[in-house]
């Protein structure tokens, strides 16, 4: 067996080693995929209720933890399997049902004040996450339904239980001008 | 730009043997708030209230256009009703049988009106397109006026096989149409007016007369896009309208309901239906007040021939079928087609699509609709939009000629409704995303705020010692 054969051979291949993992090394740190880039995209798939079934305060806090690979996708029941298809989808994951230990998914709802009961304690305020609440201490509050996500962090604050969740108002789907 | 559509046999004549004929009161009427615009009215009135010939019932809205009540008598109630694009709330009146207008019949002055007053006029008269879409004439005319068109296009094309509403109309009362369209020009500042009339309608075409142009007798040439690329060679953009080009398309239908008002003052409140079909004993276009139900337009046609009927608002192509003939006529029902099963065969069952490309060929809208399909049936979002979902007139052609008998339109319209709701789901999810972002913002604006007021407070009661704590 010729030795400086074997010699040049295992050059050869240490020096493309080195190079090779070089430039990997050089890719790695200058081209990074950025990671709010793909906590954007993410969020985006989600249904911003803000509800924090996930066990996440909130949508925004879920994707980022997404991301991280801290969190599997299967987390977010009122995205439902459309939500968890999309975000397969985008991750290259397989998809699957969303594990009933964060909640189930049902029709949206949102929430409604009984305004005789109110007793304008102003606790449920600052748990909307997303403001959907008016009202002031010692007056009575109502939830604008229009923008109630139906999250359900408004219930467990009251002092006098007088929010309800109920079916959302009709809204008739538009329709193109003719 | 070629036109494509299908040539259809039509079954005009014997609705057109008479003339139009009136449908008699009934005792109640049913206006639907959403008169076919897809928007609901907001009522002003309420139970109890008494109302009179052309008393506003309702205020527009959106796409929505004013109501007027149709009678004199008294509100019974505002519920819910089975109405031609569905179940939706109406207002419910009892005829006392009087007929006392709200104000004496006069004519309004219109040629010492300028077009922004023309425009509140037909606004307030609660006038909307009497083709079948019922979107507000003056919302549309004060549009048109903004892009500064130089056509206004009146429709006379009725292409659908069964509906001759405005074929009666044109033959009948000409005169109205050519001042309701001199009372558009006029809203409008366009300098030029067109009524569109296909070439087998040649009684309408000799009754109008002045501004004819004749167009073959092409389905669905009655939509306007292909209307106005047939009259005037222009295309509209897929994601366009008419003014860009500078046109605007008006029913023949509105015009003599524009003459109406300007003649007598009288507001919207009632239209020419086509009632046709073997279903019916004595097919005619009948002229009934808006909120007449179905059953008192069949009676007045001579009632049922058959026992089986199915109840189909607008054509063959491009009806939908209706709950009942408890249905009331709103300002968008232009025919009651009442089908046996010999006008309007039973689709033969679906089976798959073989890509035979038909459907491509007669398209107007220039779609693939073999392709549509396939996202369709996916529910592939990006796919619809990428095959031009949105341009689709819901013509019903792809349909008629498809080997397979898929039916296309209904799941284009269905892909439609869907995308829609996803669209408007995107949209409440941006703006929750949005309010969160915002509280959360506030939240550590607020913690922030508390530190530093805490800081401070510390600072001074601790000032003797700057470092303590």
């Amino acid at each position: 067996m010729n030795a400086s054969a074997i010699l040049a051979a295992i050059g050869t291949v240490a020096a493309l080693a080195a190079v090779l993992g070089g430039i990997l090394g050089w890719v790695a740190t200058r081209l990074r995929s950025d990671p709010d880039a793909l906590v954007e995209r993410i969020d985006a798939l989600l249904p911003q209720t803000q509800c924090a079934q996930c066990r996440y305060p909130g949508c925004r806090p879920y994707a980022e933890a997404i991301a991280r690979g801290e969190a599997d996708i299967d987390r977010c029941p009122p995205g439902g399997e459309a939500t968890v298809r999309a975000l397969a989808a985008l991750l290259d994951r397989e998809p699957r049902p969303v594990d009933p230990h964060y909640g189930t998914t049902r029709a949206p709802r949102v929430a409604l004040i009984d305004e005789d009961r109110c007793i304008g304690c102003a606790l449920c305020l600052p748990a909307c996450p997303v403001d959907a609440i008016v009202g002031a201490p010692r007056l009575m509050h109502t939830v604008i339904a229009a923008h109630c996500t139906g999250c359900e962090l408004c219930l467990a604050p009251c002092p006098v239980d007088c929010i309800a969740m109920v079916e959302p108002a009709a809204t008739s789907p538009g329709r193109a001008v003719a | 730009m070629k036109l494509r559509g299908l040539t259809l046999d039509g079954h005009k004549s014997r609705p057109l043997q008479g003339l139009i004929r009136p449908v008699p009161p009934p005792a109640m009427l049913v206006l639907a708030l959403d008169q076919g615009a897809g928007e609901a009215a907001a009522p002003v009135v309420r139970p109890g209230d008494a109302v009179r010939v052309g008393s506003p019932i309702a205020a527009g809205a959106g796409a929505a256009t004013a109501l007027h009540s149709p009678v004199s008598g008294i509100v019974r109630e505002i519920a819910e009703h089975p109405a031609p694009r569905g179940a939706g709330r109406c207002i419910v009146i009892d005829n006392d049988g009087r007929d006392e207008p709200a104000v004496p019949a006069a004519p309004v002055d219109w040629r010492a009106m300028d077009g922004k007053a023309l425009l509140g006029l037909v606004a307030e008269a609660g006038i909307a397109g009497l083709g079948g879409a019922a979107f507000p004439t003056a919302t549309k005319l004060a549009l048109a006026r903004a892009a500064g068109v130089d056509l206004l296009l009146l429709n006379g094309a009725e292409c659908e096989p069964w509906i001759c509403c405005d074929d009666a109309l044109m033959r009948e009362r000409a005169p109205d149409i050519v001042l309701g369209a001199q009372v558009m020009l006029a809203a409008t500042g366009a300098q030029r007016c067109v009524i569109a009339i296909e070439d087998d309608k040649p009684e309408a075409i000799a009754a109008v007369e002045s501004a004819v142009r004749a167009l073959p007798a092409l389905f669905p040439l009655g939509a306007e896009a292909p209307l106005v690329a047939a009259v005037t060679g222009r295309e509209v953009p897929h994601d366009g309208w008419p003014p860009q080009v500078g046109a605007v398309c008006q029913n023949v239908a509105t015009a003599a309901t524009v003459a109406r008002l300007v003649r007598d003052g009288r507001p919207a409140m009632s239209r020419i239906v086509t009632v046709t079909g073997s279903g019916v004993n004595e097919p005619a276009n009948v002229e009934a007040r808006i909120g007449t139900p179905v059953a008192a337009l069949v009676d007045a046609c001579g009632g049922y021939a058959a026992t089986n009927v199915r109840h189909i608002a607008g054509g063959s192509l491009t009806g939908r079928m209706l709950a009942g003939d408890e249905v009331p006529v709103t300002k968008g029902l232009n025919c009651v087609l009442l089908a046996t099963a010999a006008d309007l065969p039973l689709r033969a069952p679906e089976v798959p699509c073989i890509r035979c490309g038909d459907c491509a060929d007669v398209c107007p809208a220039g779609l693939l609709p073999q392709q549509l399909h396939v996202a369709a049936r996916a529910g592939d979002s990006a796919g619809l939009a990428r095959f031009g979902l949105g341009a689709c007139i819901e013509c019903g052609c792809c349909d008629y000629v498809c080997p397979s008998s898929i039916p296309l339109t209904a799941r284009f319209r269905a892909a439609r409704a869907r995308e829609h709701l996803a669209e408007v789901e995107r949209h409440r999810a941006l703006e929750a995303k949005a309010r969160y972002e915002r509280h959360q913002r506030r939240l550590a604006e607020q913690a922030e705020a508390e530190r530093q007021a805490f800081d401070a407070a510390r600072r001074r009661a601790g000032g003797a010692d700057p470092g303590g704590g």
